[in-house]
């Protein structure tokens, strides 16, 4: 028996000396003067959108990053975002807010979607991945799902043709439905992910979501090395929550990727966690991941237990869009750290902590 | 001794818990801007001795990776007086370039070809990372320093002059300008890559006024870094620390010669020259060669077997890509170098080993994902 053991001693020796070896990657060469501090324009928005947006605040001083941030107080029955708001994204080209209500009915227009279509902000992208340390139902989730952000059923383009009857358009455009598919194709390549799924209906809507599976098609023929697919929505829901591992990146039009974002998200741990970003040619705006339109209870906002964690990681990925990636890694290896510990957890989560407790929690695990 | 080992046993598997840390979980993507994705093109000058074998073990691991980067070759040897115009229009175009080697020949009136490239396009900063590799046996454990030298003058300003016959002036020249911006490119550095500490080499005891004018420039720049410590050692202390206690040292900001010569010893302690990953950058311009001692080009045996050593110009490229802002494929390309040593099945003579070039290329393809 003891010859066994020792077998067995010197094999968990060996694997354990050459397992989670945590040495830096090759240095990141900046460029002289790539540190300058950049400024990014900051909106706080409805509910509970100014306690995370504070809690990013917070982290970013802790860490010295170098951002600073214009603030700007904008609320979802606004009936236009302010001229000088968009002045200022357009000036520093990156902005980061939380979420702007949207009233139902009325006739106020989703300030969101304003955003968006003015600054042609057409791609929305969420990454919907399992944390380590946070159970879910649902192992092996790893979907980014990238949406057509300015066009579709979002158009805005509704009318009474006659008293109780109303005509909504959906719009779908060869030119946006190729950049689309273009941005999801270049996203999938420079980011190393395998395969491509387009989701549709094109069976009943023949010529709008035809379309944009012709210029999906297009597209993925530059790019032979990447699997490309194609999935019904309907179905495409149903797999979502029976074998979510199959899928890699989405690419859809808005409202299909508007509804399977959400999922993935919920199936992956909740949208109070999942990291997002929209991007244009030109601009982007990084939010929580998915559902930037809902801003949370008076209950959540009043006891102050609002999630921060989609919004710090979101801030994350906007640090690495600002070119500043050991300011990213420091940032989202403290937030995993804190939610795989598992003590300091919001009530979506199933902890009890307040925001202003996790965000404590971040900046205790700063390295 | 079967309820000693029993307990021994016990201590380990305690101690091994399934760390969420181990499996190695994709980070927070990189959101790209439409269009980041569109090839680059950059300027490939192969050099002479080991520079064509090494450069051409990149060329094969970019086209394997399906990299973005498409190289303009050029060909330029040590010996040539002056380094042709249209390799110059070329990295001034292109704003980044990789080569290997060019061979420096001593003595004679040719001056270096290396240095005229640094000159020309005012590539200030030379930065090499000297790391231990895992898997890789050295006498010293917990070698992480890297090295920013002052390129363009001091000792190499190539100003020399005979006084009289058998009396020899080289004019070492340090500017505060050229103090200025090499010691605030090292605090930056720094910041931005979360290291801890910045030291400042130099022999100012001896030469009082030029290392002293460095010395204040650093200082005056550590200033606007609070968060990050800063001192300062005599280079022949520094030499002896080095081979001592390596862990001491963090990032180490230098003037040109002393900068050489560190960067040449902490590459040796951590692994040797063949693995160690270093670039030049300038305001403008970025240029990528293998870490330490550019000038080394290897002997005539390692060229004809074929057995140089592509580590160190695989990991520069590494951070080649990075630099032109294709995190995902420096990531790719590093986790499959370090996979190849690692196991240590495929090393070349200077680490031990016995492989050629191509063999070492053809297991980091094999290890990519």
């Amino acid at each position: 028996m003891s010859r066994r053991s020792l077998t067995l001693l010197k094999n968990l020796a060996r694997s354990a000396n050459g397992s989670a070896i945590q040495t830096r990657s090759v240095t990141y060469m900046p460029r002289p003067g790539d540190g300058a501090p950049r400024a990014v324009t900051l909106i706080p928005g409805d509910g509970i959108g100014p306690l995370v947006t504070n809690a990013v605040e917070q982290v970013m001083e802790a860490m010295h990053a170098p951002i600073y941030f214009e603030k700007y107080d904008v609320h979802g029955e606004m009936s236009r975002m302010p001229p000088e708001v968009m002045e200022s994204i357009r000036k520093n080209k990156v902005c980061l807010k939380g979420g702007l209500k949207t009233p139902v009915g009325g006739g106020v227009s989703s300030l969101n979607v304003q955003l968006r279509k003015e600054l042609d902000l057409f791609a929305s992208l969420v990454n919907c991945f399992n944390l380590p340390g946070l159970p879910t139902r649902h192992e092996n989730v790893d979907i980014v799902v990238i949406r057509e952000n300015t066009e579709g059923e979002y158009a805005g383009l509704e009318h009474e043709v006659v008293p109780g009857v109303v005509e909504s358009l959906k719009v779908i455009t060869k030119f946006c439905s190729e950049r689309i598919a273009k941005y999801a194709f270049e996203y999938a390549y420079l980011n190393n992910r395998k395969k491509v799924t387009a989701v549709h209906k094109a069976n009943i809507m023949k010529l709008a979501d035809g379309l944009f599976l012709e210029s999906c098609r297009e597209v993925a023929k530059k790019y032979p090395s990447i699997t490309y697919n194609e999935i019904i929505v309907d179905n495409c829901c149903m797999q979502l929550v029976a074998k979510p591992e199959q899928f890699d990146v989405m690419v859809t039009p808005n409202l299909y990727g508007n509804l399977v974002a959400n999922t993935a998200a919920g199936i992956a741990g909740g949208t109070g966690v999942m990291p997002g970003g929209n991007v244009g040619a030109d601009h982007a705006v990084f939010e929580q991941g998915a559902s930037a339109g809902n801003v949370g209870k008076d209950k959540i906002v009043r006891e102050n237990k609002a999630n921060p964690v989609a919004l710090l990681l979101s801030s994350a990925m906007m640090l690495r869009h600002l070119q500043f990636p050991s300011f990213a890694d420091r940032l989202e290896t403290a937030v995993k750290r804190v939610i795989s510990e598992g003590k300091c957890r919001t009530k979506d989560l199933g902890g009890q902590s307040t925001t202003q407790e996790v965000v404590d929690a971040v900046i205790a695990n700063l390295e």
